[in-house]
């Protein structure tokens, strides 16, 4: 999928996430997290699973996690990357 | 004689307060107090450096003292309890001496017995004459009990009462008595009321809550504890809250006559009373209106200090004579430990207040939370902070299962017996990682920005600061 659209995703509620997609032509990822020193890498690791099932390669995806678990990281990145994105 | 002061800078200088002095403020009018940040300004104001503050509790109202502490009007702080903002400076290293950390009953008792000095305190008082007897009962900034202030009157060596409802002599219903005390200022306003009272406390609606307080009031009911005579303390929080009306719901159904409730008092407890459920109310703290209300109008509604609360130094005090306490807690360890001093990334966000106090006196303490915080387990190896130890921490309540320390085979048999969901802490710790994955450790390793003092005096952990 190419990103083509500005789109958000769920929310600042605690143990949720907010993501952001704008249209760019590199893929660039910012994480933001509460539990940043504790979960990084799985959010990250969650993250890009996500965009490598969708073959995502462009897009800036700004992400300010709450303390998401990865089903709810996952589900929010896909509903972001279809909201912003076609085929 | 004359007590009365015009100023606070008049009472400030003839109190004798000098650079290198201990000063100390009790935590009443919480969140709405004014009385610490005015009498900091005019120290500042004053020229006086290197003191230090011995107050009951910092919250986020007394973030100016970050700048004294900046400026090294301040070198040393002692509290029971520290809110989050002026905790974060603490934390990221703002201050040279670490910060000492007593419970409730250890702050009394160190004064009690000469180890926690105090030059000067300074006295919030809600209502008071002009010869320095004092009540919290009455006036704008009406706080109800000032069970913490006892001591402070009482070892101090000067005091100085700050109030802003000054009544003609003598006072009709006195907290404090004017033997201890050395002058009385009137200012404006001693606090914000609608910060000093916190609005009506409703009991929790989320589910995981709920689950936790019915499984808490479970272990209460099969833990044998529960029967006449009964005494009983929860916090103010909504899932405590929620507790304390299942206890509420099982004594009025089984006809059990109570003792007596304790701690922070709330219209909850209050009601619990005048149903009869409970003799009467021992309040070293108010945290509504309607506690307000009662502890100036029911005689069965008892002020306290926090010697009688709490003190390890005193002949008895009533966390003694405790059945059932229901606490909270950050973290909690393999072990038992309970963490209320940090986050989880060990950032300074609480203290003990009666936490290991009342751990340790009563019967029963049981530790609620729920299993897993915004991804982060309840369950670790190991507390950041150890701020009360596990050999007085009995259960462990969550959602998903009870813990029962192992020291307690007798109230384990029991619980299992009842058909609650009993597991080994392990196994708590294994259902909540399965879930949000292995946490990296985090561990501080700075210098020491605080040291924590058990209820004796004797130093039980330390806290170190981050980045």
């Amino acid at each position: 999928m190419k990103i083509v659209k500005n789109a958000v995703a769920g929310t600042l509620e605690s143990s949720d996430i907010f993501i952001r997609v704008e249209p760019s032509e590199q893929l660039e990822i910012d994480i933001e997290s509460v539990v940043k020193d504790q979960y990084y890498k799985a959010i990250y690791q969650a993250v890009d699973e996500v965009l490598k099932e969708f073959q995502v390669a462009n897009g800036k995806f700004s992400i300010n996690d709450r303390g998401a678990l990865d089903c709810v990281i996952r589900a929010r990145m896909e509903t972001a990357v279809k909201r912003g994105g076609e085929c | 004689m004359n007590k009365l002061r015009e100023t606070l800078r008049e009472a400030i200088v003839e109190a004798g307060v000098k650079d290198g002095m201990t000063i100390s403020f009790h935590h009443h009018l919480r969140n709405g107090d004014y009385v610490l940040n005015m009498v900091l300004e005019e120290i500042a104001a004053l020229g006086i450096h290197d003191l230090t503050v011995n107050a009951s509790s910092i919250f986020d109202v007394h973030e100016p003292i970050i700048e004294h502490l900046k400026n090294k009007v301040v070198t040393g702080l002692e509290v029971n309890y520290m809110g989050g903002k002026v905790g974060r400076a603490i934390t990221e290293g703002i201050m040279e001496k670490p910060v000492i950390f007593r419970s409730h009953g250890g702050r009394a008792g160190d004064m009690e017995n000469g180890s926690s000095k105090v030059d000067v305190a300074f006295i919030a008082a809600p209502c008071a004459d002009d010869m320095g007897n004092l009540s919290g009962k009455y006036g704008p900034s009406a706080c109800g009990s000032m069970g913490y202030a006892f001591s402070d009157a009482m070892y101090a060596d000067k005091v100085v009462a700050v109030t802003d409802h000054l009544e003609a002599y003598p006072l009709a219903d006195v907290s404090i008595p004017e033997g201890y005390v050395d002058m009385v200022v009137c200012v404006d306003k001693i606090g914000e009321a609608s910060r000093i009272v916190s609005g009506t406390t409703r009991i929790t609606k989320d589910p995981v809550g709920l689950r936790i307080a019915y499984l808490a009031a479970q272990v209460v009911k099969h833990s044998g504890y529960l029967k006449d005579g009964f005494s009983f303390q929860t916090g103010a929080g909504g899932a405590s809250l929620a507790v304390a009306k299942y206890v509420e719901e099982m004594m009025e159904k089984e006809h059990i006559q109570g003792s007596f409730c304790m701690g922070g008092i709330t219209g909850y407890l209050v009601s619990m009373m005048k149903k009869g459920l409970f003799k009467t109310i021992l309040d070293v703290q108010c945290f509504d209106m309607e506690a307000i209300e009662s502890i100036r109008d029911n005689a069965n509604h008892q002020e306290i200090s926090a010697t009688r609360y709490a003190s390890p130094q005193a002949k008895s005090c009533a966390v003694d004579s405790l059945d059932v306490v229901i606490l909270g807690a950050t973290q909690v360890d393999l072990d038992f430990n309970v963490n209320v001093h940090t986050d989880s990334q060990g950032y300074i966000m609480g203290g003990s207040g009666g936490h290991c106090d009342t751990a340790a006196g009563s019967k029963l303490s049981i530790v609620v939370a729920p299993l897993i915080r915004a991804r982060l387990p309840l369950i670790v190896d190991e507390v950041l902070c150890k701020s009360t130890p596990g050999e007085t921490v009995d259960v462990i309540v969550t959602q998903r299962g009870i813990a029962v320390n192992p020291k307690r085979t007798e109230l384990k048999e029991l619980l299992v017996k009842a058909g609650l969901p009993v597991k080994e802490i392990k196994e708590l710790k294994e259902i909540a990682e399965a879930i949000t994955g292995v946490p990296q450790q985090v561990k501080p390793e700075g210098r020491v920005v605080a040291k924590v003092l058990y209820r004796d005096g004797v130093e039980i952990d330390t806290i170190k600061s981050v980045k």
